[in-house]
């Protein structure tokens, strides 16, 4: 089985290639990249004129809510969601139920999604057992099977004593310790970003302190043991300075902003869509200039998308009580082709670097290259074609997308996983 | 211009000229409030349902009085709020609101934008009866109605309004009202108990009662959660009331033509002494009355609509 | 006028006005055989106005002012409904006791009757007037209720597409009635 990709603009940040090449797959593998590439050579010929081949997108934040809540998304369809969205690999988060503490969870996750997935799933572990933040969970057994990083995700590891060992133990196995900063008693009961917006909507805000606070402490803390630290989701232009500040020092700190942090403001909960509700919250526009900066000056490595589905029944809730996170999988593309590349803030090359090579870096995957020789795992992408975005096209099995009927431009034309198409649009 | 508006969500909406409409209507109706029949025909056959899901017997009563002297047929659905799962209270006021075919829901909720969800999901009128610590639409036009009452216009009026300004929906109603009618709005109290941003309401905080007291000339007064204190939002009762409580001696250095607001049920003693709740520059009664002439102003107004004989002589 | 009409005739002037309303005050008070509790009420808008001229005219009479007020009925309307346009609610001023009186309503028009149905609602719930009576300045027949005035300015016959528009000084600036026709 081989395929050939005709004429279409190459896009291979590592390799720092980009122009107008073929792109020749045998046996799942990337196989020759040349001027031109004779068809006869191929099974398939896919016409990428005036397409950008780029290399299948990595997602290094999402939750795919299996095993335990498959009313929300299932590692099937969350993969899907993945793989109409331009991604070939994501790492999903431990905060199923039960949580991914021990080894055989993480083979699960893994054997079912080599099963029925349509993208790699490379599952992160627990820091703690049952995510509750008090003793380490079995972090050699969770890497053993399979687990690329730790996290307790949503729930911030509030004891210091905890974090500072979690990094100690990280280091025997290089891997990074995922971290969503937001002290708890800070953010109590909130439900969007304080300020001026949430005093006029009535809500319990989360001050950006909430989250400074805890970056401050972690990045001490990585300085201290050496550990690998990872920043989830990095909103406020604060956290920005400090992270930045950091990786002068030598701090092995790495950060992530998901698009919404980087599209959306806390303007955007008037209306009380609790759509809009997400952790940690929206912030200000002063804040996306300072995350925009941050990316652009290497402070931020990756976008990442947080995909986080929710039922309707979820959602359609009080905003005070109604959880918080929002899909991502199938917007992230157009949202920062529009928003980041189409303004100006970042060119293609580099928003495609920091969607492949960057979060595969971070996790020491073998991924976001087009390679000789590598998987041939690659998503074509139509630069230029607008589109309405319909939650009820989504292949995710939640709708929670607050970007429900935005125009954006650019889309995934195709996306090849190990040189099958597992998406044509 | 008319009125257009299926639901009453807040004042932060509204425009100047509809407030003046609701304020005229609801002069128009205290009409009726002198007559032995309180009676008018004018929602015979629609019915009015009132759900609260926090207590608040002052409000609801209000509302049911409205309805009540305009012929609607109120059903109160009173929530336990302990029987109800979190979460579920929407879709349960979905279902009695269809069960019992109502024209117009008036709704209090501790939650802020229940009412706008409501109002979205509903072909019928919503009336926010308060929800959480966003806005209290009625109480904010009540007060501006007595304030109109006393003191003729809003331009250029001195508003203080004294005590927890975060977690009030009064407080919030009030700013955006006066603000829209020109008056000029000081909030006060505890800096830990004035929120983010709220300067950009069109506001100026003070965190210094007896600097402003002899300036204004109205002092709305909160009511104050007690259990904010056990929050930590403040020391104790005692160094609040001393602080921020409105008390004979303060109003000594008020103006003679002070009117004093309070949206009651009050803490006396604490926000406010006895003795200047029975200060003849406090209209906290008219404000009850009051309250009732806007809630049947504002139900003319919500359920209204054409008539043909307007048109046609 | 209301932009959407077109005028087709006038019938009545500001002579015929002031003579309509002369005749109207002199049958009032032979009718109820002088003044003694006689109490006019105006219907908002146009009969507050005409209430004050035939007081006017009373009083030119008799030499003797009479109680005048005015009665807003749009509390009382029967045709509230969920459309967007609805009438302003105005003030009831009616600055004397009913109860006892000879009580006479003055509109403009009438046509349905259902103003009429809501103003006697409206007065009856202020007190127990002795007798209500009704004065109009046009009748325009096409009556929906058993309801009858005894004082008339002038009987038009009409049809239902056409419109009375009465014009007073106090409130158009005109001093006319005319028969239009609704424009598509």
């Amino acid at each position: 089985m081989s395929l050939l990709i005709k004429g279409g603009q190459v896009l291979d940040p590592i390799n720092k290639r980009n122009g107008i090449f073929d792109v020749l797959i045998a046996d799942g593998k990337i196989r020759e990249i040349a001027p031109e590439i004779s068809r006869e050579l191929a099974y398939e010929v896919i016409d990428a004129d005036g397409k950008l081949v780029v290399p299948g997108l990595v997602d290094m934040h999402v939750h795919l809510r299996e095993p335990g809540r498959e009313d929300e998304e299932t590692i099937e369809s969350g993969t899907f969601s993945a793989a109409k969205g331009g991604f070939t690999s994501v790492a999903c988060m431990p905060n199923t139920e039960p949580p991914l503490d021990k080894g055989p969870l993480i083979e699960f996750v893994k054997e079912k999604a080599l099963k029925v997935g349509s993208a790699n799933v490379f599952p992160i572990g627990c820091v703690t057992k049952g995510r509750d933040g008090a003793e380490l969970a079995e972090m050699a057994e969770l890497y053993s099977a399979g687990a690329v990083a730790f996290s307790d995700d949503g729930n911030s590891i509030m004891r210091s004593e905890v974090m500072r060992r979690a990094l100690e133990y990280s280091k025997i196995f290089n891997a990074p310790i995922i971290v969503h900063e937001e002290d708890k008693e800070l953010a109590a009961d909130g439900s969007m970003n304080e300020g001026y917006v949430s005093t006029r909507l009535g809500l319990k805000g989360i001050p950006k302190a909430a989250e400074e606070v805890m970056v401050a402490r972690d990045i001490v803390l990585a300085q201290l043991t050496g550990g690998r630290l990872h920043i989830a989701h990095v909103t406020s232009a604060g956290s920005v300075d400090m992270i930045r500040d950091a990786k002068k020092k030598g701090i092995k700190v790495t950060a992530e902003v998901t698009p919404h942090h980087l599209v959306l403001t806390d303007e955007a909960v008037d209306g009380f869509d609790t759509n809009t509700k997400v952790s940690p919250p929206l912030r200000t526009s002063k804040d996306i200039e300072a995350l925009i900066e941050g990316l652009k000056d290497g402070t931020i490595d990756t976008i990442a998308t947080d995909h986080a589905p929710h039922t309707r029944e979820e959602k359609e809730t009080e905003y005070d009580i109604a959880p918080p996170g929002m899909i991502g999988l199938e917007t992230a593309f157009p949202l920062v082709m529009t928003y980041l590349v189409r303004k100006g803030h970042l060119t293609v090359e580099e928003v495609i670097s920091k969607m492949t090579i960057e979060p595969a870096r971070i996790l020491r995957l073998d991924k976001g290259t087009l390679t000789i020789g590598a998987d041939a795992d690659i998503a074509i992408i139509d630069p230029e074609k607008e589109v309405t975005l319909d939650v009820k096209n989504f292949a995710s099995k939640s709708r929670n997308s607050p970007f429900h009927g935005w125009r954006l431009q650019g889309i995934i034309y195709m996306t090849i996983l190990s040189g099958r198409v597992v998406y044509r649009s | 211009m008319r009125w257009k508006r299926k639901d009453l969500m807040g004042l932060e909406e509204l425009e100047p000229w509809e407030i003046e409409l609701v304020l005229d209507t609801a002069e128009a109706c205290k009409g009726i409030f002198s007559r032995d029949i309180k009676k008018l025909p004018t929602l015979r056959g629609k019915t009015m349902v009132n759900i609260f899901y926090e207590p608040s017997t002052r409000t609801r009563t209000s509302f049911e009085v409205a309805g009540k002297w305009m012929s609607a047929d109120v059903i109160n659905v009173s929530v336990n709020t302990s029987s109800v799962r979190k979460g579920e209270s929407l879709r349960d006021t979905l279902k009695t609101i269809q069960a019992v075919g109502a024209d117009v829901v008036a709704i209090r909720h501790s939650a802020a934008g229940v009412p706008h969800m409501l109002g979205k999901m509903l072909d019928i009128s919503v009336i926010n009866a308060g929800d959480g610590a966003h806005e209290h639409p009625t109480q904010g036009l009540l007060d501006l109605l007595t304030i109109r009452e006393k003191k003729g216009s809003f331009e250029g009026l001195k508003v203080a309004i004294v005590g927890d300004i975060s977690h009030s929906r009064v407080a919030k109603s009030n700013i955006w009202g006066l603000k829209k009618l020109g008056a000029e709005v000081t909030v006060i109290g505890p800096s830990t108990l004035i929120p983010f941003g709220i300067e950009d309401m069109g506001v100026k905080v003070s965190y210094d009662l007896d600097e402003v007291i002899h300036e204004v000339d109205v002092v709305n007064v909160l009511r104050l959660q007690l259990e904010r204190q056990r929050k930590g939002l403040f020391p104790t009762v005692r160094e609040y009331s001393k602080l921020y409580g409105i008390n004979r001696d303060r109003l000594k250095r008020a103006k003679e033509d002070l009117l004093i607001l309070h949206p009651g049920p009050a803490n006396l003693g604490i926000e406010i002494t006895q003795d200047a709740c029975d200060d003849p520059r406090a209209a906290i009664t008219e404000q009850v009355t009051n309250g009732v002439a806007v809630r049947m102003a504002v139900l003319y107004l919500v359920l209204g609509g054409v008539s043909d004989n307007e048109l046609i002589n | 006028m209301k932009s959407n009409l077109k005028e087709k005739t006038v019938i009545m002037d500001a002579d015929g006005m002031r003579r309509a309303l002369s005749r109207i005050a002199h049958e009032i008070i032979e009718e109820n055989q002088g003044i003694e509790d006689v109490v006019l009420v105006g219907i908002r808008t146009r009969g507050a106005p005409l209430a004050q001229r035939l007081a006017e005219n009373i009083e030119r009479i008799e030499g003797r002012k009479i109680p005048v007020g005015i009665l807003d009925i749009t509390l009382y309307r029967d045709d509230l409904t969920t459309i967007a346009r609805q009438p302003l609610v105005g003030k009831t001023e009616i600055p004397f006791d009913v109860t006892g009186t000879k009580l006479i309503l003055v509109d403009d028009v009438l046509y349905t009757g259902r103003t009429i149905r809501a103003a006697l609602d409206g007065v009856i719930d202020l007190g127990r007037p002795k007798r209500v009576q009704l004065a109009v300045l046009i009748d325009r027949g096409h009556r929906e209720l058993p309801i009858r005035a005894d004082y008339v300015g002038k009987n038009v016959p009409t049809s239902r597409k056409e419109v009375i528009v009465v014009e007073l000084k106090e409130i158009d600036g005109d001093e006319r009635v005319i028969i239009a026709e609704k424009a598509n």
